[in-house]
């Protein structure tokens, strides 16, 4: 076989694998929101579970997704950004900082049930938060912390180092350059990867279902004090995501329609990460025309 | 007078005061992940450690004993805690998918990168990035409902079981392993490239034989990662494996993996007592896997860099 026709059998078994992943993400994608849809309904998005018959919706799941995802990019935002702040911009070359990259990354390697777990063993049992969103935020928290840290910190050194020269220039302090100039010029990029990191704890159960726990009581949407029980505010209620109730009607529902249920979803789970996505990339172009020249 | 001054001029300014804070602060957190990351092994090790040193099992049993079944003990008065059965099935729905996964992702990524950069690369972009994405327990869900029944109408049986597990796990995975490949190709240099077309090498031996050997380090780092991820994925599998701890005999009986059986059973186990701790042992082994692909994916790092 000359080296011409192994080209061409080569370069079509490429097309071939290539349309074949097309197809399958085609047909991944086709059949959660096909399946998904019909099940769709205000009464759907809006209404609390059912245990035991059928009609039953995903509104207080979804309201817990949303609680949960909030609580925690108000917990790791501010500990991620300070991170990447000195990671980049004052950590210096020893082996301190080859020991901190090497823990962040293990962190970003780690199972998620694993770090669901000692989120069990920390916060429900040693802390006595019991199940609880705050629980549930805390294991997100270090589900999450790894990435967005190493995406600000990317996001910092994408900055041009006339940026600095010219803040410390003026007289201001590293801390007043990075704080001043270098923070705000990074933004763009610092929340698409805040977006896109939300996507990801938005469909994250594995961490939670010993955490924010698998059971989500009723919820009284008029009464918006914290300290309240029934309060959807109140961080110290078991709070089952809309993952995790995926999973649990899936493994042990007895509702009739768990199908359905878990169809519909599914289709809300994977719609809100495509949002996400859409998001990140309308805020970056967005926000990066707005504070730049270009 | 001079006085005042002189303690106006050896104090701190206000700048230097707040440069101080933000350094300490910014430190603090950083400290804070690395300490977090200690706590999450030590804790994991204690607890996992005490099946062996306060239950007295012992850890080669532990290891490659078949049964697992804490609640009985055995003819020698030891609890029945083989962990063999779940252990293998990590290590085979982890080595099947990554198998299954490895040609898709290379071969869809020499496409995006090298055949059709531009078309191809902007449809499949967004795609690839959408399906990384996609939560776990949707993957979960797409596999019971259709990959689980597909399998029983055509091989019988349940449905459930490794089979199904390496499906879903090769969905999971492809996308992931596909974007990192991509990476290691297009950090392979432009004129490695030129320099093979112009010698009169085709398209395909130009990839063959330069583009892909220049980027073998970066695919096998993807592949490890993927690989690494399959290993500690719970959920998906855990809905699609069936969850019998039984040594897998083949691939379409029911199986169970160390996240599977995790999932399933550290709500229903009392803190502390024997059949806890030996869930924690098998997280330990989860965590102990997953430095060990840690440290591949550095080697693999390590020696790239060295060949160039």
């Amino acid at each position: 076989m000359n080296s011409k026709v192994s080209n061409q059998i080569a370069i079509a078994t490429l097309y071939v694998i290539a349309s074949t992943i097309v197809v399958i993400l085609a047909a991944l994608l086709g059949y959660i929101i096909i399946s998904g849809l019909p099940a769709l309904s205000w009464h759907f998005l809006t209404s609390p579970a059912k245990a035991f018959t059928a009609g039953g919706g995903i509104g207080i799941q979804l309201f817990n997704s949303f609680y949960l995802l909030i609580l925690t990019m108000i917990i790791s935002f501010p500990i991620a950004l300070g991170a990447g702040i000195y990671l980049n911009e004052y950590a210096k070359q020893n082996w301190l900082t080859s020991l901190v990259r090497t823990a962040i990354e293990i962190l970003s390697s780690l199972p998620s049930v694993v770090v669901g777990l000692f989120g069990f063993l920390v916060f429900v049992v040693q802390f006595g938060f019991g199940f609880s969103i705050l629980s549930g935020a805390f294991a997100l928290t270090f589900f999450n912390l790894p990435l967005l840290t190493r995406s600000i910190e990317e996001a910092l050194a994408a900055v041009p180092d006339e940026q600095r020269e010219g803040g410390l220039a003026l007289g201001l302090s590293k801390w007043e350059t990075v704080l001043h100039i270098i923070v705000p010029a990074a933004l763009p990029t610092i929340l698409t990867g805040v977006i896109l990191s939300a996507g990801r704890i938005f469909g994250e159960a594995a961490a939670l279902i010993f955490t924010a726990g698998q059971s989500a009581p009723a919820l009284n949407f008029t009464d918006w004090n914290p300290f309240n029980i029934s309060s959807p505010l109140n961080p110290m209620r078991p709070a089952e995501t809309l993952a995790v109730h995926i999973w649990k009607i899936n493994s042990e529902g007895i509702m009739p329609d768990a199908k359905a249920i878990s169809s519909g979803a599914s289709a809300v789970l994977v719609i809100s990460v495509l949002g996400f996505n859409l998001l990140a990339r309308f805020v970056g172009h967005r926000l990066f025309k707005r504070l730049t020249a270009g | 007078m001079n006085n005042k001054l002189q303690k106006q001029l050896l104090k701190r300014s206000k700048a230097a005061k707040l440069e101080r804070l933000g350094k300490t602060v910014s430190f603090l957190a950083l400290m804070l992940i690395t300490v977090t990351v200690f706590a999450i092994i030590i804790f994991v090790a204690s607890k996992g450690l005490a099946t062996f040193f306060s239950n007295h099992v012992n850890i080669i049993d532990f290891l490659t004993g078949k049964d697992w079944n804490p609640n009985v003990t055995n003819a020698k008065g030891q609890p029945e805690v083989g962990a063999l059965p779940m252990i293998s099935g990590s290590f085979v729905v982890t080595i099947l998918s990554a198998l299954l996964a490895t040609p898709f992702a290379i071969g869809t990524a020499i496409f995006m990168n090298e055949i059709s950069p531009h078309r191809g690369a902007k449809l499949l972009q967004p795609v690839i990035e959408l399906l990384v994405g996609i939560p776990s327990v949707v993957y979960g869900f797409i596999g019971l409902t259709v990959v689980v029944p597909a399998i029983r109408n055509i091989f019988g049986g349940s449905g459930f079981g490794i089979l199904a597990g390496t499906f879903v796990l090769f969905v999971m995975i492809l996308p992931t392993v596909t974007s990192m490949s991509v990476d290691a190709l297009r950090s392979v240099p432009r004129y490695y490239r030129e320099a093979a077309l112009a010698l009169g090498a085709t398209q395909w031996q130009t990839i063959y034989k330069v583009v892909l050997r220049a980027a073998t380090p970066g695919m096998l780092t993807a592949v490890v990662f993927g690989m690494a991820r399959a290993f500690g994925e719970a959920l998906a599998v855990q809905m699609v494996i069936g969850n019998a701890a039984l040594l897998p005999t083949n691939l379409v009986s029911p199986a169970s993996t160390l996240t599977s059986v995790l999932t399933t059973g550290i709500g229903n186990t009392v803190m502390g007592s024997l059949q806890n701790n030996a869930l924690w042992s098998l997280a330990l082994v989860l965590l102990m896997m997953s430095l060990i692909f840690n440290l591949v994916i550095r080697m693999i790092g390590r020696k790239g860099a060295m060949s160039k």
